[in-house]
């Protein structure tokens, strides 16, 4: 992160971990009704059905804490182990509260042989965060994904949903900067 | 919202309704919003057609439609004039008003628009002029271009469902025999002939079976499945409800990658459409035939691909592969006789089922029938989904329909089959594609990822690419695919980073055999063909690497370094304004230089170069 003005980078951390705290209090006591919602969309309560139910759970809540894990295993009648052993398993699942952006990196074939690599060893220098890690102000994620089928336009990256072809390290060094300055990608 | 339809004779009737309400000389101006475009900015264009075509009150005579997936990738955001056939490539907002004032009100083409073919430098018209599109035969592409994959109403016009409907006419048994003689193999990579493993499910006891649809399509580089699902998820489930009537199960799953969420909504609200119309659940098109089915999403690991890991997956568990001693196909899902295929398998039953075991069984070759969707992506001209009878050549697809490798670059390789393939040279592009061929060279089809290589991919590079995919991907189950594959990917770092010998490239062989003999599902026995497939058509690019310690095509951080060429810099000081360690030194209007003490070798000094005066040795 860059600097530019004359506070210093912890105060900024402290600022933008407060902004995002209240934006989305992903820390904040779990509230079990926003659980128990999800899980009645549920009814069969067939375990077939619990990879869905924690994808719908993360989309809500943006992480899965371990209370609603232990409340979806006692609906499903699964161990918490089991449930435990699922969100840990798939890349897709995370137990630890989440960053206010994300960044994705397309590290696909097409998009390696393209330069992928470059763009995320750029996002890991400029932010301090590791691919698959967590901004401890919780500003950012950076993540990667094998392939989202726009292969013409790679080497890509995605933020918050939206996809930036012919990235360049350089072009994602100034887009990152912009994103956690001003929230806006371009 | 239309009534269920009661039975083949509510459908045909509902299908005539459908054309008696549209104008005949009513034309379509079909937007792709397929992945490649829609991340190209497509949405925004389709939404200006319908404004400006709103706006000159056209509307009656021209629909502006979002439609899946038109395979030309490269020329996206893309636009395809139904009926003319005319396609406009690169479409930006700021065309529409030309586009609708030009073409749809003045019947003349904006040119500008047109793809120009390179070799002969004429512009083409029409979809059928495009090098691309050329020696393609798109069977199951084809609809996906034209039709609103939002509606079913779109897909019944287009005479969907009618395949269903003849199927519950034949009955199971006569479907079973038509999908058997065609010769369909599975298209997820395996090449299984399809309608052996539908007798041996139809076979198998049990009063309730299931079919799931494999859309967790995983190999980096490859999309056709999203594109189907996406762009015509109907035909999909339609392939399914046959493949039910002829298997006698009553429930399916289709399990979607999760890293699609188009695709999952697409599959889902076709599910719910179906359902309204009476094509799934009780009584099917007032036949015997019940059967309904609902979308699984994966979590993000490629190892649900594994069959038996998905069915793990889909039972709520973590997607560890089993040992199938008795076949999926007698206890699969719940214990349950189940059949598993993957989407573009599935999406050929319906023109199996229309049009017969013999047209299908014609087209491709004979040990390969029907056709094969490849992405073709990587260093390529011309990116996008190919569609080609199955025995074409890699270089018909490479070079004819892909137009070679850009920016006046040589081709190196070209690596099939995802992660459990291999990377074949220049001098295999003559050897025809399908399921046989290309795994006696040590690569395989797999599920149709076509990665291009030129001249500046690293061959141990790739190799090494796709080791640490694998390697993460694991379900580390076996000792030797958790800890062999990370023990690879390591040994191959230490050639990448110059503390390689010959004994390291030995070891990795070795290991490469290890891995092989003893890991359990195909993640790990496969894992090892990138590494022998370019051991085998590249051995000079470890060897440079191992003893020379220099990285031919300038990829390999720890073996090369960044200099500034004397004659072409002219001291624009770009580089040194951009080096994140300022690294670049030199005054303005002067030559510049680079502190190797400094230099982390990011290459930004490289891409922001106008004059091309950054070397890497």
């Amino acid at each position: 992160m860059k600097e530019g003005s004359n506070v210093s980078d912890t105060e900024v951390a402290d600022a933008r971990r407060v902004a995002a705290m209240e934006r989305c209090p992903s820390d904040a006591p779990l509230d079990s009704s926003a659980t128990r919602t999800i899980l009645e969309r549920y009814p069969r309560r067939d375990p077939g059905d619990l990879v869905n139910i924690l994808h719908d759970l993360q989309a809500e809540l943006r992480y899965l804490p371990e209370p609603a894990l232990q409340e979806t295993a006692s609906y499903l009648g699964l161990s918490p182990t089991q449930v435990y052993g699922v969100a840990t398993f798939y890349h897709g699942f995370h137990t630890e509260p989440r960053g206010e952006h994300t960044c994705t990196v397309c590290v696909g074939t097409a998009c390696h042989v393209r330069g992928a690599a470059r763009l995320l060893e750029q996002l890991e220098r400029d932010t301090g965060v590791a691919s698959g890690g967590t901004a401890a102000d919780l500003s950012l994620n950076i993540e990667e994904v094998s392939c989202v089928g726009a292969c013409a336009i790679g080497p890509l990256v995605i933020v918050d949903g939206d996809t930036h072809g012919h990235m360049t390290p350089d072009s994602l060094s100034r887009m990152v900067t912009k994103l956690l300055d001003t929230g806006e990608q371009e | 919202m239309t009534a269920r339809l009661a039975d083949a004779g509510a459908l045909t009737r509902h299908r005539e309704a459908l054309a008696a309400g549209l104008s005949p000389s009513r034309g379509v101006i079909a937007v792709c919003v397929g992945t490649g475009c829609r991340a190209n900015g497509a949405l925004k264009v389709c939404e200006a057609l319908r404004a400006e075509v709103e706006a000159r009150g056209a509307a009656r005579e021209v629909e502006a439609r979002a439609t899946g997936c038109q395979g030309f990738c490269q020329g996206g955001p893309l636009l395809l004039l139904v009926p003319e056939g005319v396609v406009y490539q690169h479409v930006r907002v700021a065309d529409v008003p030309e586009i609708v004032e030009k073409t749809l009100l003045g019947g003349e083409l904006v040119e500008r628009l047109l793809f120009v073919d390179p070799v002969t430098d004429l512009q083409c018209r029409k979809e059928e002029e495009l090098p691309f599109y050329r020696p393609q035969q798109r069977v199951l592409l084809g609809a996906s271009g034209l039709l609103d994959p939002t509606s079913i109403d779109s897909y019944i016009a287009l005479g969907g469902y009618s395949a269903l409907a003849r199927a519950l006419e034949m009955g199971p048994e006569a479907v079973l025999e038509e999908v058997k003689r065609s010769g369909l193999r599975g298209r997820g990579g395996a090449g299984f002939p399809t309608g052996r493993k539908w007798e041996a499910c139809r076979k198998a006891e049990g009063e309730l079976k299931y079919v799931v649809c494999n859309a967790d399509e995983g190999d980096p580089g490859a999309f056709m499945d999203d594109a189907l699902l996406e762009g015509n998820p109907h035909s999909v489930l339609e392939g399914m409800i046959i493949g039910a009537l002829a298997m006698g199960a009553c429930e399916g799953h289709v399990y979607v990658r999760q890293e699609y969420p188009v695709a999952v909504e697409r599959i889902t609200r076709a599910v719910s459409q179906a359902r309204e119309l009476g094509l799934l659940g009780e009584a099917i098109l007032g036949s015997e035939l019940s059967f309904d089915l609902r979308v699984s999403r994966g979590g993000g690991a490629f190892v649900c691909g594994e069959a038996s890991a998905m069915m793990a997956s889909l039972e709520g568990r973590r997607g560890v592969p089993r040992r199938r001693l008795i076949h999926l196909s007698e206890r699969g899902l719940w214990g349950r006789p189940t059949n598993l295929n993957n989407v573009e398998t599935w999406a050929n039953v319906p023109h199996i089922v229309l049009k017969g075991a013999d047209w299908f069984a014609s087209i491709g070759t004979e040990g390969s029938s029907g056709t094969k969707i490849f992405s073709l992506v990587g260093k390529v001209a011309n990116t996008g989904l190919v569609e080609v009878p199955m025995g074409t050549t890699l270089r018909e697809i490479v070079f004819g329909a892909g137009g070679g490798v850009p920016d006046g670059k040589a081709f190196k390789a070209v690596q099939t089959g995802g992660p459990s393939g291999g990377c074949l040279p220049a001098d295999k592009l003559d050897l025809p594609v399908d399921f046989d061929t290309l795994e006696a060279e040590g690569s395989m089809m797999g599920s149709g990822g076509m990665i291009v290589m030129d001249e500046d991919t690293c061959m141990v590079d790739v190799a090494k690419y796709f080791l640490r995919f694998l390697a993460s991907e694991s379900c580390g189950n076996c000792t030797s695919c958790r800890d062999g594959l990370a023990l690879l990917h390591d040994l191959l770092g230490d050639i990448t980073e110059g503390r390689g010998t010959r004994a390291t490239i030995a070891l990795v062989e070795e290991l490469a055999d290890t891995v092989e003999a003893t890991s359990l599902c195909a993640l790990g026995t496969s894992a090892v063909n990138p590494v022998r497939s370019t051991l085998r058509y590249f051995r000079d690019e470890y060897l440079a690497h191992v003893d020379e310690k220099r990285c031919p095509a300038g990829v390999c951080k720890a073996l090369i370094s960044f200099s500034i060429d004397a004659e072409r810099c002219n001291g624009c000081t770009l580089c040194a304004v951009r080096c994140p360690q300022d690294a670049v030194a030199g005054e303005k209007k002067q030559l510049h230089s680079i502190d190797q003490e400094l230099c982390i070798k990011c290459g930004i000094c490289k891409d922001v170069c106008n004059r091309d005066a950054v070397l890497v040795q």
